[in-house]
C-alpha cells in the first residue's frame, strides 16, 4: 500500500458543509468546511468521538443527505449536485456502504440471496436467473460464506457472519468504492479481526478504495494509509496513519491519543492522560494547513511555524 | 489478602425453546478485598450471566444447577428474595452497561442517588440528599447543588455513567460489579470514568469485579484477570501473568487479534471459526474447534486447571506434563520474552 508515483485522487471532498435546520435558532454545523481526498486504492480513516460529525460526512458523500455547500469530486466528476435517476443510479453503483450495526441493516424478512441480489437487480446486471444465482454464490464464496446460506434469513447468522453479507450485498453491484461506517464496532474482539482481514484482502484483490469511519483509534491505525482526526465538524488533523499515530500535533489528537487504552500492563501504568481545553474563540482564521509534506492541521497562519517546531521536537525525541 | 467472596464450581443453565443452554459449565474464582478482578470474554462466554448470578439476577428461566457463590461465609444461592434485598445495593452493588436504560427517566437524580440509602439505612430524607450530594460532587458532576432537582435525559452520557457510579456507590459496598461500564462511551470519557473507579476503589476500600472484552481496558485496571470461554473460565493469573506470560491458545488468540503499536503491516491475527453453541457444547475443550493448537486428548476431555505459578492457572492440555513444546504465536513470543526481562525466569519454551 505503499504510494508508487502519484496516485489518482478518486475522491476530492472541498468545503463540504452539512447543517441541519440551517438558518434557525437550532442550526446545527454537523460538518463545517471539511476538506480532503483520498487516493485510488488507499484506505482513509476518519476519527473522532460520536457526534464529532464523521458518520455525517460519509453519508453526505454518499448523499443521504443533500450536502449544505461544497464539492464533492469522485473521479473529476462533482457529484453533490448530481440530479437525474439515471445519474444517481450510475453513482450508486460506484459508491456503497458497509453499516454499523449487522443486525439493523439487513431486512429481517428477505433471503441473504434477495438482499445479496438486491443491487444486481436494481442495475439489471445478471443476464438471466441461472446468472443472478452463480453471482450470488460467488460472492457469498468472496466473503468467506457458504453457497447453502443464500436461502437463509438474516436471523441464522452471528453478528460476523452478518457483517460478512453487508460487505457481499455492498459488493454485489462491483463499486470502486466503499463508505465503511463503524463495521466492526460491534463486533467481538475475535471477530473483527476476520472482518478487517476480509476488507483488506478484498481491497487488494478488487482494487477497492476504503473510507474507514471509526472511533477505534488502534483499529484504524493498522487499516489506514491516511487519517483524519474530526472534532466538532471540522477536520483538526490529516497525515499518514504513522505520521499521525506518532507525531500527532493538534492538541485534540494528542487528548484522544492518550487516551486510548493498549493491551499492554506496563504501557498503562506509564500512560498520562491529556486533556484537550478549546482554545477561546480569538477571531482568527483558521483552516487545514500542510505543515510538513502531507501533513495538515487546522490552525491560523500564524500558528504554522509553532506547529512545525512542534513537529521537529516530536521526530528528534 | 482477606477472601471476600468465593464462587466454587458454579453451573447455571436457561430453558429455551430450542432445549437447555448450559450457560456457565463449572466456574470457580475467588475475589479478594480491595482488588479489581476483570473477567474477559466474547459476548455469550458467559461473564455477564456469572455476575448476575452472584448479585441474583437472573432471568427467570435461569437456573443455578450446581455450586456455592459464598460471600461473607454465607450461600448467596439459597437465600430468599428478601434476603437478597438487603445485599444488593447495599453489600453488593452493580453499575450496568448502559447508561441510558439503567437510570429511572422520571425521577430526579437526588432522588435516584438517595434511594438506597433511605432504603438499607435508617437516614432522613434531608440526610440522604445530602449523602447524596456528597458522592454526586465526588463523582465529578459539575453545579450538583442545582442539578439534584434535574432529570437523566438532561445529562451527557459520560455524566450519567457517573451517576450511576455514585448510586452503587452510595452504601460503600463491599464489592462492586461492573458490568462493561465503559463500552458506551468515547475513549476520552472512558478514560475519565476508568481513572474515577480507581480513585473512589482507594478511598473506601471496595473490591471491583470488572467485565469487558477490552483488553486494553483490562490491562488499565485489573489486579488479576480471568479469561473465559464457552461458559467456564480457562486463564486466570495476575495482569502481568496474564499479559505478558499467557498459556492457553485462546487468550494467545486474543491477544494477537488486537493492533498494538509496535505491530508491523502485516496480516492480523484472526482466530478463526466463532464461538460455540451451548444448547449442545463440545464433549472436550470447547476451544479445539478453533484452536490450531488443538491436541487430540481436546477432542475428549475438558482440560482441568495446571498451575503455573501459585497465582497463574490455564485449563489447556498443552501444559500436562507429557504435552508436546509448541511455540506459541509471534505476538506471545515477543510479550515473554517481555516477561523473562521482567522477572529474570527463562522461558524454556522459548529455546
Amino acid at each position: 500500500m505503499n504510494q508508487v508515483a502519484m496516485p489518482n485522487k478518486l475522491l476530492d471532498v472541498q468545503n463540504l458543509k452539512q447543517y441541519f435546520h440551517p438558518g434557525q435558532e437550532n442550526e446545527v454545523r454537523a460538518v463545517d468546511n471539511v476538506s480532503f481526498h483520498i487516493y485510488e486504492g488507499e484506505t482513509f480513516g476518519l476519527v473522532g468521538e460520536s457526534g464529532c460529525g464523521k458518520s455525517t460526512t460519509g453519508r453526505s458523500i454518499i448523499r443521504l443527505y443533500h450536502p449544505t455547500d461544497g464539492e464533492i469530486y469522485f473521479n473529476g466528476e462533482d457529484i453533490s449536485k448530481l440530479k437525474g435517476k439515471k445519474n444517481m443510479q450510475q453513482f450508486r453503483r460506484d459508491i456503497q456502504m458497509i453499516y454499523q450495526d449487522p443486525y439493523a441493516s439487513l431486512n429481517p424478512r428477505m433471503k441473504v440471496q434477495d438482499i445479496i441480489a438486491e443491487g444486481i437487480d436494481i442495475h439489471g446486471l445478471a443476464e438471466s436467473d441461472a446468472d443472478r444465482n452463480q453471482q450470488v454464490n460467488d460472492l457469498l464464496e468472496l466473503v468467506g460464506l457458504d453457497k447453502s446460506h443464500a436461502t437463509r434469513y438474516p436471523h441464522e447468522f452471528s453478528g460476523g457472519q452478518r457483517q460478512r453479507i453487508g460487505i457481499a450485498r455492498a459488493l454485489a453491484v462491483q463499486p470502486r468504492f466503499i463508505i465503511c461506517d463503524e463495521p466492526i464496532s460491534a463486533l467481538d474482539v475475535s471477530i473483527q479481526a476476520q472482518v478487517v482481514n476480509l476488507l483488506q484482502e478484498l481491497q487488494r484483490k478488487k482494487n477497492l478504495t476504503y473510507l474507514f469511519i471509526a472511533h477505534d483509534l488502534s483499529m484504524v491505525k493498522y487499516i489506514s494509509d491516511r487519517i483524519g482526526v474530526m472534532h466538532f465538524g471540522k477536520l483538526v488533523e490529516v497525515g499518514t496513519s504513522e505520521e499521525v499515530y506518532r507525531f500527532g500535533l493538534h492538541p485534540y489528537t494528542e487528548s484522544l491519543l492518550s487516551a486510548i487504552p493498549l493491551p499492554d500492563p506496563d504501557y498503562e501504568r506509564n500512560r498520562r492522560r491529556v486533556t484537550y481545553q478549546a482554545p477561546k474563540e480569538d477571531g482568527k482564521e483558521r483552516s487545514l494547513k500542510e505543515i510538513a509534506s502531507g501533513h495538515y492541521i487546522y490552525c491560523s497562519d500564524d500558528e504554522v511555524p509553532f506547529y512545525q517546531k512542534k513537529l521537529e521536537q516530536k521526530k528528534r525525541q | 489478602m482477606k477472601k471476600i467472596l468465593e464462587v466454587d464450581d458454579l453451573h447455571i443453565s436457561f430453558d429455551t425453546f430450542a432445549g437447555k443452554v448450559q450457560a456457565i459449565r463449572g466456574v470457580s474464582f475467588d475475589l479478594y478485598k480491595g482488588e479489581t478482578l476483570a473477567i474477559v470474554g466474547e459476548s455469550g462466554s458467559g461473564k455477564s450471566v456469572t455476575t448476575r448470578t452472584i448479585m441474583r439476577l437472573l432471568a427467570n428461566n435461569g437456573h443455578i444447577d450446581q455450586g456455592k457463590i459464598l460471600f461473607k461465609g454465607e450461600d448467596l444461592v439459597h437465600k430468599t428474595e428478601r434476603e437478597m434485598q438487603k445485599i444488593r445495593g447495599k453489600e453488593i452493588a452493580m453499575i450496568f452497561q448502559d447508561p441510558m436504560t439503567s437510570l429511572d427517566p422520571t425521577m430526579n437524580i437526588g432522588n435516584q442517588v438517595a434511594e438506597s440509602l433511605r432504603k438499607h439505612k435508617k437516614v432522613s430524607k434531608k440526610e440522604a440528599l445530602a449523602s447524596a450530594l456528597e458522592l454526586l460532587k465526588l463523582v465529578g458532576i459539575p453545579n450538583a447543588e442545582q442539578r439534584l432537582k434535574n432529570y437523566p435525559h438532561q445529562f451527557s452520557g459520560g455524566q450519567r455513567q457517573r451517576i450511576v457510579i455514585a448510586i452503587a456507590l452510595i452504601c460503600y459496598p463491599e464489592i462492586l460489579i461492573a458490568d462493561e461500564p465503559t463500552t458506551a462511551l468515547d475513549v476520552t470519557i472512558q478514560a475519565q470514568i476508568i481513572e474515577l473507579m480507581k480513585e473512589i476503589q482507594q478511598k473506601i476500600q471496595t473490591s471491583i469485579i470488572f467485565i469487558t472484552h477490552d483488553l486494553g481496558v483490562v490491562a488499565n485496571v485489573a489486579d488479576r484477570v480471568a479469561v473465559m470461554y464457552g461458559g467456564r473460565i480457562i486463564e486466570v493469573g495476575t495482569s502481568d501473568e496474564i499479559f505478558y506470560h499467557p498459556q492457553h491458545p485462546y487468550t494467545w488468540g486474543l491477544l494477537s487479534s488486537m493492533p498494538t503499536l509496535e505491530m508491523e503491516e502485516n496480516e492480523l491475527y484472526a482466530i478463526p471459526g466463532s464461538p460455540p453453541d451451548l444448547l449442545d457444547p463440545p464433549k472436550g475443550d470447547a476451544f479445539y474447534p478453533r484452536n490450531e493448537y488443538a491436541l487430540k486428548i481436546d477432542t475428549l476431555e475438558a482440560p482441568p486447571f495446571f498451575e503455573v505459578s501459585p497465582t497463574h492457572q490455564a485449563a489447556t492440555w498443552l501444559l500436562a506434563p507429557h504435552a508436546p513444546k509448541v511455540t506459541p504465536p509471534k505476538e506471545i513470543v515477543r510479550r515473554w520474552r517481555l516477561y523473562e526481562q521482567k522477572t529474570g525466569l527463562k522461558q524454556t519454551a522459548l529455546n
